[in-house]
């Protein structure tokens, strides 16, 4: 990784300081740095400088709590890295798609986002071919899933997305506006306050804003916040996919519950619209702490009593264990982020292993991991959500003085890059911002935890039973639109 | 007769309502208020006010199986003896005949599913009829126990002319009996571990899979259906355990319709306690129903319980 720039997470460089390797170098550097599992890739994009298109890959590296960068000039094509290195199955996919830069040697090298009717099929009689979506019968998002089958047991699962694809990169460039963070929060609704952070942290890179611990801390809470309510949903509706009523239904209540706490802080359910450059909009005053407080003290028991009697009822356990398992090889080799990588023993936090903000100074509790299947992609939600809430309920106490929000210019350093990484409920939230000569934003890249993950369960259902595809497919609950954009 | 038919009115009217107790039931464990008892009959008469939609690709099969399959599911009812009052169409075997309609029952809506070529509705039908093999086994081993407790193969004397004393004479067996119909019961109803009615996934259903095309009267008829055979079975599960021959009439009536409501509540607790089966564990469960019912019937031969 010598030759790679050693970056550090939430700030912003110049693109001329990123050193450019020529590609067969860049290529060995990237397949050796992945492949032992030691880093892993956040992004690998194409970069425009001085009208020379060149790669950049974007690696972190754990262990060493660091992130790494580099360039390689590119033309229409390169050799591609997917064979030795599946983890750039998905990200070279998206080159040929978004960009016409072809992946060469890659194995199945069609788009991510465009269906293009053409599926993995198997040949022979008793082979049966089931097609779910994209319109489902819930209210969820689009997204169609192919089945290969013989009978229950599925051989084949390829994942088609792309329904929801809005653009969002392409919106995002031009001026920074007051657009600019509502497009970020609603790439994928559901990670707002996550998304919001991130983006706040590019820009503040990007401006040279420093802001008060105050700021940060509450950004934190929300952050958690956030992923508690998110994780106790995902958790009720396994339940309910089970058909276990009681946690589904309390669950059911109880995410609410959560929701109404952010919506006590910031007016909004769902976070959105109270994290800005320089730091946040609302406060949390000692009363509203209070109140905060006494509402969690309140909601927590009854949440730890709905999940325990999930996690305690035998038929329930049956379903989940050993269903859709997804070995730590498999997990590594392609890349899983979050609790679905750490239930299958990839422990990769960013709140560790690359703290920014709020999470320098302390964070939740780390999660045991556990063996890939669907019970401990529950297990790791679950302990996750009582990490969080500590960390909620520590914070709250001991939330330290300072300014509310610090006057943020907005003019951004001209011909920079920035990086941000958080940890979103999902996993690694990766943002990118490339401004060009007026300061403007040139190019914007954002790698939802999902881009990552969506190969995950396609890898879980490999010789599962086809009717444990929902509950799987819940044990990830990944996201549509932050996949496509 | 008389009071037969006062049953069968009574049945045709609360089968329904069955479904409603068991929401019921169910709303309360997880702490709802839950839809209201008459609900299913709400959504019948809604359902019959509308048109149906039929896929151009598929025929009359389609059209005949939801009907074909109440019909078959009202015949069968007509032998049973209601409310502990002999049925008038009883005959000598028609125990076997009932099994049949049921068995006709199910192959109507199976076929009806297959017609519309969904894969959703293939998969469906396959694991109805896997699961159907082991489940109308243990029905005909039931049929044959009762048949040697009353020594008679028409369903009114295998069920209600058995005397008081069957308890006294071969409780284990009769025990086993009533575990080994319930989980049949859980089974023909689509209920949990088995089924789960409420499910809006399609991979996982077995029965809404089968029905997934039919709409308007068609899905009115079929949701009228399953109400029927909820009634049959709890009907027979009833009279199988509670000895009503000296019972009058109103208080057999009274007797086999909160007979009836109690399955419907022992439904809904069971379906509030415990998770659905993975469906490789399903086709174990009905084993262990069918092998509990050979016990009972061999513990019945050993002990000499046959009359």
């Amino acid at each position: 990784m010598k030759n790679f720039l050693k970056l550090k997470n939430c700030s912003a460089v110049k693109v001329e300081t990123l050193p450019v390797l020529p590609f067969a170098e860049f290529r060995q550097t990237l397949i050796e740095s992945t492949g032992k599992g030691k880093c892993r890739v956040s992004a690998f994009f194409p970069l425009q400088k001085s009208s020379e298109t060149f790669l950049c890959a974007l690696l972190i590296d754990p262990e060493e709590h660091s992130l790494y960068c580099a360039l390689s000039p590119v033309g229409n094509s390169f050799l591609s890295l997917t064979p030795e290195a599946p983890v750039f199955h998905w990200f070279e996919r998206e080159l040929f798609e978004k960009y016409g830069i072809k992946a060469e040697g890659h194995p199945w090298l069609k788009p991510i986002r465009k269906a293009d009717g053409e599926y993995f099929t198997m040949a022979g009689d008793a082979v049966n071919e089931v097609a779910v979506g994209p319109v489902h019968a819930g209210v969820i998002e689009p997204g169609h899933f192919r089945f290969q089958c013989m009978g229950e047991k599925v051989y084949s699962l390829e994942i088609s997305l792309g329904y929801q694809s809005r653009g969002v990169e392409k919106l995002l460039e031009g001026k920074y506006s007051s657009r600019t963070l509502p497009l970020f929060e609603s790439a994928a609704g559901d990670t707002a306050a996550a998304a919001a952070t991130g983006a706040c942290a590019l820009i503040e890179a990007l401006s040279g804003t420093v802001i008060s611990e105050r700021a940060q801390q509450i950004r934190a809470i929300l952050i958690e916040l956030e992923r508690v309510a998110n994780h106790t949903g995902d958790l009720g509706a396994l339940a309910g996919d089970v058909a276990y009523l009681p946690t589904a239904s309390f669950c059911g209540r109880i995410r609410g519950e959560y929701l109404n706490m952010t919506a006590e802080i910031c007016g909004n359910r769902f976070g959105r619209n109270c994290i800005i450059p320089g730091g946040v909009r609302y406060d949390i005053e000692p009363a509203r702490c209070e109140k905060l407080l006494a509402h969690l003290r309140r909601v927590n028991p009854e949440l730890k009593h709905a999940l325990d009697l999930m996690f305690d009822s035998p038929t329930v356990l049956d379903r989940f264990e050993n269903t859709g398992s997804v070995s730590l090889e498999t997990a590594r080799s392609i890349g899983l982020v979050g609790p679905a990588g750490r239930a299958s023993g990839v422990k990769l936090d960013l709140r560790y292993d690359l703290p920014s903000g709020a999470y320098k100074n302390s964070a939740p509790k780390q999660a045991p991991c556990g063996a890939g299947d669907v019970l401990s992609r529950a297990k790791v939600r679950y302990h996750e959500i009582f990490a969080s809430l500590e960390f909620i309920e520590k914070t709250l106490i001991d939330l330290a003085q300072g300014e509310l929000c610090t006057p943020c210019i907005t003019a951004l350093q001209p011909d920079s890059i920035a990086f941000s990484l958080t940890e979103a409920w999902r996993g690694e939230l990766c943002q990118i911002i490339v401004t060009d000569t007026q300061g403007n934003i040139d190019q914007c890249r954002i790698v939802d935890p999902s881009f990552h993950n969506w190969f995950g369960l396609a890898m879980a259902l490999r010789n599962e039973e086809i009717s444990n595809f929902p509950i799987c497919n819940k044990s990830f609950n990944l996201s549509y639109c932050g996949h496509d954009l | 007769m008389m009071y037969w038919l006062l049953n069968l009115v009574l049945a045709l009217l609360l089968a329904p309502v069955l479904f409603g107790v068991i929401n019921k039931v169910k709303a309360f464990f997880a702490g709802r208020k839950g839809p209201r008892l008459m609900q299913t009959w709400y959504d019948i008469f809604k359902l019959l006010r509308k048109g149906s939609v039929y896929s151009t690709s598929s025929t009359w099969i389609f059209k005949f199986a939801p009907v074909g399959t109440l019909a078959a599911l009202f015949i069968a009812m007509l032998f049973l003896p209601l409310g502990f009052c002999s049925s008038p169409l009883g005959f000598q075997g028609d125990a076997l005949l009932f099994l049949y309609m049921l068995g006709l029952g199910r192959i109507l809506t199976v076929l009806g599913a297959l017609d519309t070529a969904s894969s959703f509705e293939g998969m469906g039908a396959a694991r109805e009829l896997q699961f159907s093999v082991v489940s109308e086994g243990t029905m005909l081993l039931l049929l044959i126990f009762l048949a040697i407790q009353s020594s008679s193969c028409e369903l009114n004397t295998m069920l209600c002319g058995r005397g008081n004393s069957f308890w006294m004479s071969a409780a284990p067996s009769m025990l086993l009996s009533a575990v080994a119909l319930y989980v049949v019961l859980l089974t023909e109803c689509c209920r949990v571990p088995v089924d789960d009615p409420e499910t809006h996934l399609e991979l996982t259903m077995i029965h809404e899979a089968m029905i997934l095309d039919n709409s308007g009267p068609d899905l009115a008829f079929i949701h009228y259906g399953a109400g029927l055979k909820l009634w049959i079975f709890s009907a027979i599960l009833t009279a199988l355990v509670v000895p009503a021959d000296l019972l009058s009439p109103w208080s057999a009536l009274l007797v086999m319709t909160s007979g009836c409501f109690l399955t419907a509540v022992f439904v809904g607790i069971t379906e509030s306690m415990m998770a659905r089966y993975r469906f490789l564990k399903v086709p174990q469960m009905l084993m262990g129903g069918f092998c509990v019912e050979f016990a009972a019937l061999a513990l019945l031969l050993i002990s000499g319980g046959v009359k």
